[in-house]
């Protein structure tokens, strides 16, 4: 299978820190790459790496083969901008022209438009978009181009759930028509709804990297909370802390967790159910480095 | 990329940039109304205005001097504020290089050139005694741009090595003195010797000469060339470096 993109050892120092730290990674193509991490972990640089819109400090990056940062190898990337930093005195059909100038055989302007909810607005100056409507266009000019390969950083952040569900869509449209995409974020929820594999980063290391279903099993997402003398041995707990009665259990699957409290009938009070975020899951990750390979 | 698929890019790039530019007129208007006034109010009422000589000389030191805010402003301030934008990492993740981008941006600066030089050139004609043969034009021409290659060069310094608040800081400190001693708004035969002396070591002196030699035909100081080539050559390696560096807005 073709490799899209890649990196071999890639590693990104600003000053003394790492923001991506020896990072190797092979993106084939046709797949839908989830990379997730919390703030700071390095998801923004390792894009920017494959976009060439940096050099790593040591290592290699390839994109389709050559190098990112040669104009040529990024005839088949689509990128968004990050934020919504789109020219505010341009019109919406002029930033779509202008982009889509830049490749071969570009979607049509109302084609793209009308995809991605923005048709009656091609004239509008992009300033006096809404917020969802700015997120909308930075998401489609990825697709302008029609890329083999789409990078999204945090696409869907500051919409609302029904604008979410329609990028979403979006995306897996394009995917089921063979692209291949590289997206980050940093709700567990986006990654779960479209990834095939998660890339699991922190602090500018790779902790996982496997197959969606492996890596929600490893991922201690469940808080558990309860108030007891004793508890019994319990299996499937990650981390586990105490004070006093109080115990606080980190878990993949909290609904075990409780049938064998039930089961093993100590009694126990307060029992508390939560979601991790996804720092406090991330804790429990980075204590342990266990690598899954794909 | 071939050639065709580069000259394409370069025209989409200066027009893109161009639209973006007028559609906020007031830059437009301030960079090229500021040498035209000056020529109205400094000039135009003083006796001299009607001695050919000195009134050609005077609307050149002007018009060197709309090139130089051009230079500092349009491509020093202009390329700071760009830069900070997560728009600019965008474009640079098109399927396009430098090339394209930076002529655009050459050939965007040199319509604003224009904009600037068109009323000067018209009020020098119709108020004062200043003459261009046509037999003087290209050398004209010509003159404009060795003087302004320095001076485009240095704002691409600043515009790739500094954030929008110093480039803008840069700019404005670097503008007046490099006009006031290069002798563009006052002519050197006033300066004191001292300040003579000084002011033919500056780009915007050097550019002066030449321009001025070219549109009045008084001869050439010697060292003008030299002088101009000299900063030319270390302004040029500067932007290139700058350039090269460039990263967008850099994060600590």
């Amino acid at each position: 299978m073709e490799i899209v993109a890649r990196t071999i050892g890639a590693t990104r120092r600003y000053g003394e820190v790492a923001a991506v730290d020896s990072v190797s990674l092979d993106v084939p193509a046709g797949q839908l790459l989830g990379l997730l991490g919390p703030n700071g972990a390095g998801k923004t640089t390792l894009l920017q790496l494959l976009a060439g819109l940096r050099r790593p400090t040591s290592g290699t990056v390839e994109l389709f083969g050559g190098d990112p940062r040669n104009a040529d190898s990024r005839r088949r990337l689509g990128c968004t901008p990050q934020e919504t930093g789109l020219p505010p005195t341009l019109r919406v059909h002029e930033v779509v022209d202008f982009v889509a100038r830049h490749f071969p055989d570009p979607v049509p302007t109302s084609e793209l438009l009308e995809q991605f909810g923005l048709g009656g607005s091609d004239r509008r100056q992009t300033g006096g978009l809404s917020g969802g409507q700015k997120r909308r266009l930075t998401v489609a000019l990825a697709f302008v181009g029609r890329p083999e390969l789409v990078l999204l950083d945090e696409p869907t952040t500051g919409l609302d759930v029904d604008a979410r569900h329609a990028l979403w869509a979006a995306v897996r449209r394009y995917h089921q028509g063979g692209g291949t995409v590289v997206l980050t974020s940093h709700y567990l929820e986006e990654v779960e709804a479209l990834a095939e594999r998660v890339v699991v980063l922190d602090r500018g290391r790779i902790r996982i990297d496997g197959p969606l279903d492996d890596v929600r099993s490893l991922v201690a997402s469940r808080r558990v909370r309860v108030r007891a003398a004793v508890l019994p041995e319990l299996t499937g707990v990650e981390r586990g802390s105490r004070a006093g009665d109080r115990h606080e259990l980190w878990t993949a699957d909290s609904d075990a967790l409780v049938r064998q409290l039930v089961r093993a009938q100590v009694p126990f009070r307060d029992l508390e159910v939560s979601t991790a975020t996804l720092e406090e899951a991330f804790l429990v990750l980075t204590a342990t480095p266990a690598v899954v390979s794909p | 990329m071939s050639a065709h698929g580069a000259l394409q890019l370069t025209r989409t790039h200066a027009r893109y940039q161009f639209t973006e530019t007028v559609r906020i007129p007031i830059a437009v208007i301030g960079t090229s109304l500021f040498p035209a006034l000056s020529l109205l109010f400094f000039v135009v009422p003083q006796p001299f205005a009607q001695d050919p000589v000195a009134a050609t000389a005077a609307a050149s030191q002007l018009a060197l001097f709309a090139v130089m805010s051009v230079c500092l402003f349009t491509y020093g301030v202009g390329v700071a504020e760009d830069r900070a934008l997560p728009w600019d990492g965008y474009l640079r993740t098109l399927p396009v290089g430098s090339g394209p981008r930076l002529v655009g941006r050459l050939l965007n600066g040199l319509g604003f050139v224009l904009l600037g030089l068109l009323p000067v050139a018209l009020i020098a004609w119709l108020l004062t005694a200043a003459t261009l043969p046509p037999s003087r034009l290209a050398f004209t021409a010509g003159a404009l741009l060795l003087a302004g290659t320095p001076l485009f060069a240095l704002g691409i310094t600043i515009g790739y090595s500094l954030s929008t608040k110093a480039a803008l800081a840069a700019a404005q400190s670097l503008l007046l003195p490099l006009a006031f001693g290069g002798g563009l708004f006052l002519p050197p035969e006033t300066f004191p010797s001292w300040l003579d002396d000084f002011s033919t070591w500056l780009p915007t002196r050097a550019g002066r000469d030449l321009l001025v030699s070219a549109t009045t035909g008084e001869t050439l100081p010697g060292t003008a060339p030299v002088v101009l080539l000299g900063w030319t050559l270390l302004f040029g390696v500067l932007a290139v470096q700058a350039y090269r560096r460039d990263e967008g807005r850099r994060f600590r």
